[in-house]
């Protein structure tokens, strides 16, 4: 094993564990706002993969020509999926919660099944393709950009919500609902907005992962159970979390992959997962 | 009248807690709320910014009904709710608390000279600008969520228990404070235990008792009155 392929390993590790933290970052600005687990996360992903590999097909758009749509596509859904279901259960007991979201999530899957079959599609002769090689590693050029693409799009996230007016009143809202109300503060719009946000994370990944994955219904699974691992590992709730736990996870599966047993991948996420775990319940960045 | 409170009821579930609480307040009054723990003091005031809907009668502000408009609605009509254990955002800084206090209307547009009102008010709040509010003191606190209900150009500042907790030389502090915010014609409702305290304070006050409204009047008529003396003394 020579240094280089190392270096790879680590390479892609990261470059994955930049997309990891944008996905978990949507699941992790729902949560903080509102208490809710998105359950449904890994199928919304499913969703704008799709959306893009459509907007291929049908249209000819290439991914990334079609992100502003898709993008749309999910934060409108998001908009709707607060007011047509959450709303309802903001106050109801945490299982009926995660009843709402997981009844989503096996929704959406079957929805995919029935509408576009199991069957595995990918975006053919997108624009991004081929390698770069950069002093003797090689790296995927639609890999390279989506990593981009996605670390681009979490720091916009960050300032969005820290220096933004909007954003700190999402902060607010997250942290004292009744008396962001009290100040005039929209609790319902913020909400709503919460989830236009997340999905349009979510909307981000999976347009550009739509350049090198293949689509179909069940894809979105293995990515919200790493998303889920980002939230509760980076701190719920802690944005900044999800990129260290984000960039954790891929290099924690592309060097497990690569030194031990590709095989065991997982084995290896939630088994760092659980050490973290074990010292700080909070995770890394929990308050 | 700025405020007037009609005739309402209010319920949790099933459980009545208010019956047929009327109170009115003019322009640049302090007014009292009194009563005992659990009597419904802040309730009352939950009532009128509508994080309680009453079952029965209505709420006017300016002679319009408000009773129905959702709570976030009101700080643009003028009413400035200091809640219960202050509330403020423990992981915003000082400043950003006090920006959020001006999201509506009027009070956003005016929010940068507002601001520098309120921290010639509140110098320490000044001071401590960028520091998180969770890392404040408890009477910091208080003075943060007043001056945050400010920052919204309240014609009418409700605040539920402001001494709660706090020392004798905060407590005098917001007197002080309190005193400057009526003389510029800001009316201040407060809700407190403490019945000398707060009578030797306010023009008026509302005596409340499990819910009913047992007494009201001036502070004097209050201050010798039996009746007081036998709700608080059992
Ligand atoms: N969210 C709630 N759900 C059910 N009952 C409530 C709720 N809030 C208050 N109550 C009940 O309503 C009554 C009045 O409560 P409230 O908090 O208004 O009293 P208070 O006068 O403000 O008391 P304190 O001085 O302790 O703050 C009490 O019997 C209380 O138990
Ligand atoms: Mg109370």
């Amino acid at each position: 094993m020579t240094i280089e392929i190392i270096i790879q390993a680590i390479i892609s590790g990261l470059l994955m564990g930049f997309i990891y933290a944008l996905i978990a970052a949507g699941l992790s600005l729902i949560f903080g706002l509102m208490g809710i687990v998105n359950f449904a996360h890994g199928e919304h992903l499913m969703l704008s993969m799709f959306s893009s590999f459509w907007l291929w097909t049908l249209l000819g758009l290439d991914p990334i020509i079609s992100i502003p749509i898709t993008m749309l596509i999910l934060a409108i859904s998001g908009i709707l999926t607060h007011y047509l279901l959450i709303r309802y259960i903001l106050k109801a007991k945490m299982i009926v919660q995660i009843c709402a979201t997981f009844g989503l999530s096996v929704f959406l899957r079957s929805l995919a099944q029935f509408l576009w079959t199991p069957d595995f599609r990918n975006v053919g002769n997108p624009l991004l393709e081929g390698r770069l090689e950069i002093a003797g590693i090689f790296i995927g050029q639609p890999q390279f950009y989506a990593s981009l693409v996605c670390l681009l799009s979490f720091l916009l996230l960050y300032l969005f919500v820290n220096k933004s007016e909007t954003g700190l009143a999402l902060q607010a809202t997250a942290q004292d609902r009744k008396a962001a109300e009290t100040l005039g503060i929209n609790s319902n719009k913020m909400f709503a907005l919460g989830w236009a946000l997340g999905l349009s994370c979510v909307s981000i990944a999976g347009t550009m992962m739509s350049n090198f994955f293949f689509i179909f219904p069940d894809v979105g699974v293995h990515f919200a159970l790493f998303a889920f691992v980002a939230v509760a590992l980076g701190g719920f709730g802690s944005i900044i979390g999800c990129l260290i736990a984000g960039i954790i996870i891929g290099l924690v599966e592309s060097l497990g992959g690569l030194l031990i047993d590709p095989s065991y991948k997982l084995l290896y996420v939630f088994l760092i997962y659980l050490i973290v775990v074990i010292y700080r319940p909070q995770g890394l960045f929990g308050r | 009248m700025l405020l007037q409170v009609n005739n309402i009821d209010v319920a949790y579930d099933e459980f009545q807690v208010i019956w047929n609480v009327s109170i009115s307040i003019d322009q640049g009054e302090m007014v009292a709320l009194l009563g005992p723990n659990g009597s419904g003091k802040s309730t009352i005031l939950n009532s009128i910014s509508n994080l309680i809907q009453p079952t029965n009668g209505e709420v006017l502000f300016d002679n319009k009904k408000i009773h129905l408009l959702p709570t976030y609605m009101r700080t643009k009509l003028g009413i400035s709710h200091v809640l219960e254990r202050r509330r403020v955002f423990p992981f915003l800084t000082v400043k950003q608390n006090l920006l959020l206090g001006a999201w509506n209307g009027e009070a956003k547009i005016q929010k940068e000279k507002t601001l520098d009102e309120v921290y010639i008010m509140f110098p320490i709040l000044s001071d401590r600008s960028n520091q998180l509010a969770h890392t404040m003191s408890g009477g910091e606190q208080q003075m943060l969520a007043i001056a945050r209900g400010l920052m919204g150009i309240p014609k009418l500042l409700m605040v539920d228990e402001p001494f709660l907790g706090l020392s004798p030389k905060m407590i005098e502090k917001i007197k002080e404070i309190f005193n400057d915010i009526v003389n510029k014609g800001i009316a201040i409702l407060f809700v407190e235990q403490n019945v000398k305290l707060a009578l030797k304070m306010a023009d008026r006050g509302y005596v409340l008792e499990s819910g009913h409204l047992v007494i009201e009047g001036k502070s004097d008529y209050l201050l010798n009155s039996e009746k007081l003396k036998k709700v608080f003394l059992g």
